[in-house]
């Protein structure tokens, strides 16, 4: 009975987290799915070794294996997905793009979360940087995100083609470009439920004996706003992931020959109607992992909500 | 009535309709109500003297005319002229050094004031104005004076004798603007005239009632077009923007447009557009290249603004003619014909791929020598000495930065050159551009193709009417965009050759036919196969897309597109 008790007084309360979380039969699948998403591209050129920028013109617009059930089609397994006009590599150019976007969208979304966070929580904080503060997020919020990136991409990208290297100079542009311009909601949430705590007792009770600000935000406040801050977190990395595809469908961003999901779908756009699959595949995988991706923030919120966990 | 002849009845109608519809287009003007064109480069500008780009000089074209223009078979046709001046009527001077021209008499402009010589004349001026950076001073090429000589006659006299004088005002580059408009707007003050530019007063059969940069333009009928019935149209939207698949959809599969230009998609796209039945795909082969351009000077990003890709710097590698000789050696143009163009393209090795008596014999280039490129490379000192796959020269890499415009051709061409690119040893980094932009002329911005802030770059083009002497004569020295000229300027390659000026200077000279094309061959091949400074890839024949129940389209490689846009008309239900 007490080895009971304290088994129950020792259990973390992730574990409870969890519980909860599992009982979001969307989020586990989302949950599920993110993690073969990321294996897939992670593993997947150790598994399946083609270049996904190899010309191969004599093996070009083969379809895909399944089309062989029409008994016409022109498909090989040496090319499961089919390859495209020029006789790239369907299967390797979706694991490469992945690579590419999914990069994308988690550094995007951890620069966007750092930044959201900070400025959310010294506006909430500090009553003389609110005003300040969040004058500034209004100001960002106001700019239109396309025009934005077009003039970053004309100022900066040759420096820092020149500092990095064209594909990671690029890379680092449209990682900074989609962060920055994406932190104020979560500014602003974070700083609603600062405000809201600052006045709880027991934030009142740890400012009474003394407790200096930046252990009362670390301490205090950042654990109380987890959860706002990992549902915009999600939300953040499926933002980034369509943005960066947007941006590869405008035709900007990176260079046509580098392949992420968004450019597999620009690229494939003229010959939609005879070759579906070019962009059933990446359109399919970028769709699945945002909505995995929202999923999960769902689960999540009700996760970390101590009060729907019913404690 | 039997069911046989039912249907008899309605075959004999169906027979009878295309005699109805060929009737159908005389009539009073704006009869036929809307038409919609779809360029899917948007135009910036409604002036062709300030911009190079073939959608703003084919857009001005509707509104503003030359006093002649080519029709599809390369003929002068009169437009603002009463005839073309000839030495047998008499307006070409004996000794070839003056054109007199008559205006038709009568004429006036769209706001009702007459057309006069000395409009003519103000145009003239106008783009030889100094700094003034105009985009067609070629057309103007050894002009020495343009005077009125009545209301309704000017004379053109040249500093030498001009066996081709058809340079000034003819053709869609060179169309008469109106004096009153843009009298103000002389020399470095013209691309401040932003009413006069982006609404040009004109003669031609539309007149604009709103333009929007970079989007669309509304036109209305020219109610003081000189030919009453004429247009058939009461409006015209012309749109611009977007991509050649999109335009060729919304005129083929789904009828929103009655014309789009340029439709350069691979050959089985537009065959799967056009099976869907509202539209038809017209091509003719003209003189479009496609060609890769290469920057003889250095573009690096590290050299001052206002000295990146001048003449002050030579490109450090592609300065050297093995270089360049190899690069277009490892081209397979074939395979590149087949991949892009199909039906509608031919390997070519000519920047002049015609007409015949100005076409080199120049096939050199047309097999694919990846082995001999590597040996040239390797015989210049180019060697791959630290192993990473790029050959080096006194410690420069040779990377190249290979730009061109956003078009899935253009895209599949790059990805094609740059495998073969590196096999020879030649690092090559892909960018692609938005076409607005990038042919968009503007001085301000790095990314257009005048500026060339890239090693290589990729684009077509092409010259109007039959004679190249004006496209051959912007290889001139000095002729370069630079930051004097407002980044305008024809000789993009910034390609200079004392020898070659001679040849400009002995083309302008020389009257007999079959002389002119053994001066124009030679300068073709000095620019081609001697020195390589344009890698020529493909003659492309022009395909663009009309509504089936657009009539009048007649497709003119030699001229604006849009030449005969007076003439278009519905085809009756």
């Amino acid at each position: 009975m007490t080895e009971d008790l304290l088994q129950v007084r020792v259990r973390n309360q992730w574990w409870d987290v969890w519980d909860q979380f599992k009982t979001h039969r969307g989020a586990v699948w989302g949950g599920g799915f993110l993690l073969f998403i990321t294996l897939f591209v992670l593993l997947g050129p150790y598994i399946w070794q083609l270049d996904a920028t190899k010309l191969d013109i004599r093996n070009k617009d083969l379809r895909p294996f399944y089309t062989a059930l029409s008994g016409t089609a022109n498909w090989t397994w040496a090319h499961p997905l089919g390859t495209d006009n020029l006789g790239r590599d369907t299967l390797a150019k979706l694991i490469e793009g992945g690579q590419v976007s999914l990069s994308v969208g988690w550094v995007a979304m951890a620069l966007a979360l750092v930044l959201g966070t900070l400025i959310g929580v010294l506006a909430g904080y500090f009553r003389r940087l609110d005003n300040l503060l969040m004058r500034f997020t209004d100001l960002v919020l106001s700019l239109p995100l396309l025009p934005l990136l077009l003039v970053m991409m004309l100022l900066f990208r040759d420096q820092l083609r020149a500092a990095f290297g064209p594909e990671t100079g690029i890379f680092i542009l449209i990682v900074v470009v989609i962060g920055i311009t994406s932190w104020m909601q979560t500014a602003r949430i974070v700083r609603g439920d600062v405000l809201a705590l600052k006045e709880r007792e027991f934030v009142l009770a740890a400012r009474s004996i003394g407790t200096p600000a930046y252990r009362m935000i670390i301490r205090h406040l950042l654990p109380n706003v987890m959860s706002p801050i990992m549902v915009s977190a999600t939300l953040g990395l499926a933002n980034a992931i369509i943005t960066e595809s947007a941006l590869s469908f405008l035709g900007l961003g990176f260079p046509s020959d580098y392949p992420t999901w968004g450019k597999l779908l620009f690229d494939s756009v003229d010959r939609m109607a005879d070759y579906p699959e070019r962009v059933i595949w990446p359109g399919l995988a970028i769709s699945l992992t945002v909505l995995s991706v929202n999923y999960i923030g769902d689960g999540l919120r009700d996760a970390l909500d101590p009060r729907i966990r019913g404690l | 009535m039997t069911m046989k002849t039912a249907l008899l009845g309605a075959i004999a109608t169906l027979a009878a309709a295309p005699m109805a519809f060929a009737d159908g287009h005389i009539g009073e003007r704006g009869r036929d109500g809307q038409l919609s064109i779809i360029y899917w480069q948007a135009p910036s500008i409604l002036n062709p003297y300030l911009s190079g780009g073939t959608k703003d000089i084919e857009a001005a074209s509707m509104i503003i005319e030359p006093l002649g223009r080519y029709d599809q078979d390369g003929n002068l046709v009169p437009y603002l002229a009463s005839e073309i001046p000839t030495v047998e009527n008499g307006g070409v001077a004996a000794d070839l050094t003056s054109i007199t021209w008559h205006l038709q008499p009568g004429l006036v402009w769209s706001d009702g004031t007459p057309v006069t010589s000395a409009d003519v004349v103000f145009t003239a001026n106008y783009c030889m104005a100094p700094d003034g950076g105009c985009a067609q001073l070629s057309k103007f090429d050894g002009v020495a004076s343009v005077e009125a000589l009545d209301d309704l006659t000017v004379k053109v006299t040249f500093d030498a004798p001009k066996p081709n004088p058809y340079g000034p005002f003819m053709g869609g580059q060179s169309p008469i603007i109106q004096a009153a408009q843009f009298a103000e707007c002389m020399g470095a003050k013209a691309p401040e005239c932003t009413d006069a530019n982006f609404g040009p007063i004109g003669t031609g059969p539309f007149r604009v009632t709103e333009f929007r940069t970079n989007d669309v333009i509304q036109m209305e009928a020219n109610p003081n077009y000189r030919d009453p019935n004429k247009p058939a149209f009461a409006t015209v939207t012309f749109k611009g923007g977007g991509d050649a698949t999109a335009a060729g959809r919304a005129v083929m599969e789904t009828g929103e447009f009655d014309y789009a230009w340029n439709m350069q998609l691979a050959p089985d796209v537009i065959a799967s557009m056009a099976a869907a039945g509202l539209g038809t795909p017209v091509s003719a082969f003209g003189t479009l290249v496609e060609r890769i351009e290469v920057n003889l000077t250095d573009p690096s990003p590290n050299l001052p603004e206002g000295e990146r890709s001048t003449i002050a710097h030579p490109h450090p590698a592609l300065s050297e003619l093995a270089v360049r000789t190899a690069l277009s050696m490892a081209i397979d143009r074939s395979l590149l014909v087949e991949v892009g163009y199909g039906q509608a393209g031919r390997p070519t090795c000519n920047l002049v791929p015609g007409p015949a008596i100005y076409a080199s014999d120049n096939t050199g280039c047309l097999q694919q020598d990846l082995e001999g490129a590597k040996a040239l490379l390797e015989g210049a000192g180019w060697v791959d000495s630290n192993g990473d796959g790029v050959r080096e020269k006194n410690g420069v890499e040779l990377r190249l930065l290979y730009q061109t415009s956003t078009n899935a051709v253009r895209q599949d061409f790059q990805a094609l050159i740059k495998d073969w690119w590196e096999q020879i040893g030649v690092g090559v980094e892909l960018r692609n551009i938005d076409a607005s932009v990038f042919f968009g002329g503007d001085p301000g911005s790095p990314d257009t193709f005048q500026k060339f802030y890239a090693d290589v770059e990729m684009y077509a083009n092409n010259f109007d009417g039959t004679d190249p002497q004006a496209y051959l004569a912007a290889y001139r020295c000095g002729g370069e965009p630079k930051p004097d000229s407002q980044w305008q300027g024809e000789n993009i390659n910034r390609f200079c050759d004392p020898a070659y000026d001679a040849l400009i200077d002995e083309l302008g000279q020389t009257a007999d036919l079959n002389e002119r094309g053994r001066i124009a061959r030679l300068m073709n091949d000095m620019l081609t196969k001697d020195s390589m400074t344009i890698i020529p890839l493909v003659d492309r024949g022009r395909v663009s897309a009309h509504a089936n129940s657009l009539g009048g389209v007649v497709l003119n490689t030699w001229d604006s597109e849009l030449w005969n846009v007076a003439d278009w008309y519905r085809i009756g239900e």
